[in-house]
């Protein structure tokens, strides 16, 4: 069964074949429906045997991965390397089960096939319905391939190939102004991120000439010393390639400064931004971080760095997402803000806590997205959550299943965002970082404050859309229901496999393995007592508890916008600032955007001055000139002379053809004359 | 008595062929133009037949009868460029003829 791993892959793939090219137009949406989630489905039932299949082997027991290489994939022949000298480099194509990709497919494949579900109700009405089944097959397709492979360079193939889909999908509706926009930004802002893990890559290969994790992260382990001498840019090596591959996560995971794109990539349908801006894609840095916590424990600072920046995101987004009024614009921040608390936890060393928030919040954060999508299937399109209230009656099943995705967010006990999250504050208050959990705790009360914001201005109080929307409104087909239930299901159920407990921490032990134990340098474990856990415990309860009833008495049911208004009233400036998103947009625009116009206008008046201007132009009319004065040459002197000739000639036939007087007699009188003369001349001559 | 020298012939002969190339070169009739050459091949036969007497060599008649004879066919086909004309222009004058003037 584990040697099946290959297929799984493979099958989203076929599936965008099928629908993309050999069968496109060719069949009904039912067929399409069924291939494309068929695919995604069977891929997903064949994951969850071999992840049973791996647990039961003999690898597992052993501590370490099933891999399987398909074949050489790019035999690259010998490469000097710093490690030891000159050495055969090559890239297998080869997938790699253990515990890490196992959670990793687990969530993408089986949160990937609700949301194909899901799709078909969603999309039912739209034109592109095969287009949209191909590309979010494609995706699956490099999600799995980005999680399986077994080495850097399979992981970059599908984290190219996410981005690419990622693109096709926000600019999914391209005939509007706005998605297409949306893709560029979101698919240039990630070149920036992928530059730095390519460098990071080319840092790697050119140490160890090997980017395969299971030759790689041993030797790494076993001798630090190779990569904690000094590297680049006044780093060791290790901080250098972290800094490279951290900067790739940024991009991939919207952390400040690459964050831009992502609140952008809602222009694309729902599905897509739970699927791919949410669940699988953007925790691809997540994953990356963790798979290479070899290098980042060898690079203290930096990881220090990654915690900041993420906690750092986490408040700058959960600050802009109290004042966001549509609701997928919240939850796009909400997101960001989340991806952060992954990097605070994967800064500061516990990286089971960053995949157990990673695990939880793909479940209930697509829960959420897909709740929206039905909002706004609902609306008829309308996003805006003042033109909403009081759909709690309309659509009970979409409102149950959003209350419980978004307590699993802001983190209520006992759903599964409350122990993810609790394990990552736990995390930063063990290892002493007071400022980073103070600031982590403030987020998670901002978090439950915009989610139940949200939540209140959605369901509760009265509706605030036209008549017709509201003759409209009507709970989802069961294609989108049943998805809601079954991640409502996740988003209530999945933070019990990590347990506050150590001892019943079940998520924890599992990846255990791949988490690697360096002497001297590994994440310290703190031990903590009982009582410092239980006060932590109770600190993140009521604050959760606290936030969520603060939004219910300043957004329930009597008030309707009232506090919106109001706070806007009250605080002007700081509404406007977080209204405007920071102006992070406008400086992005004014420098970086800006500084790219200039310099392409430099550019171009560099091309349309100088090249075309003095070289090509020049040249045409240096070319022109001598034509012109050839030209001359041969019209006045080289066609002078032959004229000359031929009006000499004509002169002398002017004369000469009056000669030629057409009369016979003239003729005769001319050669009687003329035989006078000769007689004459001969006879003066000669006889004379 | 007055005695019939070459003298005379040659002289009868000179005027016979100027009125005949006279003719030639001033008159405008082709009908005209024709009998002047005929004037002038008859003063040269009679050239050739007054030196043929006095040296008494039959070379000069012999040449005189060649001479008659070509006389016939040059009148033979000037007489039919004389129709010929004639038929194009409906006049046996020559001043229109001129399509060989420069």
């Amino acid at each position: 069964m584990r040697n099946l791993l290959w297929v799984i892959p493979v099958l989203p793939f076929l599936g965008a074949l099928l629908n993309g090219f050999l069968l496109r137009h060719r069949i009904g949406k039912k067929a399409v429906a069924a291939i494309a989630c068929g695919t995604v489905g069977i891929a997903a039932v064949l994951g969850l045997l071999i992840i049973f299949d791996y647990l039961g082997g003999p690898e597992h027991a052993a501590h370490q991965g099933f891999e399987q290489n398909l074949y050489e994939w790019m035999p690259a022949g010998p490469l000097a390397t710093a490690a030891d000298g000159v050495k055969s480099f090559t890239v297998p194509m080869g997938f790699l089960i253990d515990p890490l990709s196992a959670v990793m497919l687990f969530v993408v494949t089986f949160v990937g096939f609700w949301i194909h579900v899901y799709s078909v109700g969603y999309m039912a009405h739209d034109d592109g319905f095969q287009r949209f089944f191909t590309y979010l097959n494609l995706f699956m397709g490099a999600m799995l391939l980005l999680v399986l492979g077994n080495n850097y360079v399979v992981m970059f193939v599908g984290w190219e190939g996410v981005g690419l889909c990622s693109y096709l999908l926000i600019g999914f509706y391209y005939k509007e102004d706005f998605p297409p926009y949306a893709g560029r930004k979101a698919f240039i802002t990630n070149r920036v991120g992928d530059f730095g893990f390519v460098l990071g890559l080319f840092a790697l290969v050119s140490t160890f000439g090997t980017l395969r994790y299971t030759e790689l992260f041993p030797r790494i382990a076993a001798n630090p010393s190779l990569l904690t001498g000094p590297g680049h840019f006044g780093l060791t090596l290790a901080g250098f390639i972290a800094v490279c591959m951290f900067v790739g996560a940024m991009g991939k995971s919207a952390q400040i400064p690459l964050y831009v794109w992502l609140p952008d990539a809602m222009a694309g349908p729902t599905p897509v931004s739970a699927l791919i801006h949410a669940a699988t894609m953007v925790t691809a840095g997540v994953y990356m971080v963790v798979r290479s916590n070899v290098i980042y424990q060898l690079a203290p600072s930096i990881s220090m760095f990654v915690a900041v920046i993420g906690c750092a995101t986490a408040i700058f987004a959960a600050t802009i997402g109290l004042v966001q009024t549509d609701i997928k614009k919240v939850l796009a921040y909400s997101t960001v803000s989340q991806l952060g608390y992954m990097f605070l936890a994967a800064g500061l060393g516990a990286y089971s806590a960053a995949v157990f928030h990673l695990m939880t919040h793909a479940f209930f954060k697509a829960l959420l997205f897909l709740g929206s999508g039905s909002v706004i299937h609902a609306m008829g399109g309308e996003q805006d959550m003042r033109k909403m209230g009081g759909l709690k009656k309309h659509m009970p099943k979409t409102f149950w299943t959003f209350v419980l995705g978004s307590g699993a967010l802001a983190g209520l006990p006992p759903l599964a965002g409350f122990f993810s999250k609790d394990e990552i504050l736990h995390s930063a208050a063990a290892g002493g970082h007071w400022i980073l959990y103070a600031v982590g705790l403030i987020t998670a009360a901002l978090t439950a404050f915009y989610t139940f914001r949200a939540v209140n201005m959605t369901f509760l109080g009265e509706f605030r859309g036209t008549h017709e929307q509201e003759h409209h409104l009507h709970e989802s087909p069961p294609s989108m229901t049943v998805p809601l239930l079954v991640l409502a299901v996740g988003a209530v159920f999945a933070g019990f496999v990590g347990l506050p407990v150590e001892k019943w921490n079940a998520f924890h032990h599992f990846l255990e393995p791949v988490i690697y134990r360096i002497a001297g340098h590994g994440a310290e474990e703190h031990a903590t007592s009982a009582l410092f856990n239980l006060v932590l415990l109770g600190v993140a309860i009521v604050v959760a508890f606290g936030f969520t009833f603060l939004a219910f008495r300043l957004y329930g049911a009597a008030r309707g916008l009232s506090t919106d208004v109001a706070m806007e009233r009250r605080f002007p400036a700081a509404h406007r600032v977080l209204a405007n998103k920071y102006y992070v947009d406008e400086l992005y625009d004014k420098t970086v955007i800006g500084g790219a116009w200039a310099l392409a206008r430099t550019l171009f008046r560099f091309d349309a001055g100088f090249i075309d201007g003095l070289l090509v132009n020049g040249t045409r009319n240096a070319t022109v000139s001598f034509a012109m004065l050839s030209g001359f040459f041969d019209k006045y002197v080289v066609d002078g002379l032959v004229n000359l000739v031929a009006t000499v000639l004509d002169g002398f036939s002017r004369v000469f053809r009056r000669l030629q007087t057409g009369y016979v007699s003239n003729y005769a009188l001319v050669l009687a004359v003329g035989m006078f003369a000769l007689v004459a001349v001969y006879m003066l001559i000669y006889r004379g | 008595m007055f005695e019939v020298t070459t003298t005379h012939y040659l002289v009868v002969s000179f005027l016979l062929f100027t009125i005949g190339i006279f003719g030639i070169a001033a008159r405008k009739n082709m009908i005209t133009v024709l009998m002047s050459i005929e004037l002038v091949l008859n003063s040269v036969n009679i050239n050739l037949i007054a030196f043929s007497y006095q040296l008494s060599d039959l070379t000069g008649q012999i040449f005189a009868i060649f001479t008659i004879t070509v006389a016939a066919g040059e009148a033979a086909v000037g007489l039919g460029i004389l129709i010929a004309l004639f038929r194009l222009r409906e006049t046996t004058m020559l001043d229109g003829a001129v399509e060989l003037k420069g």
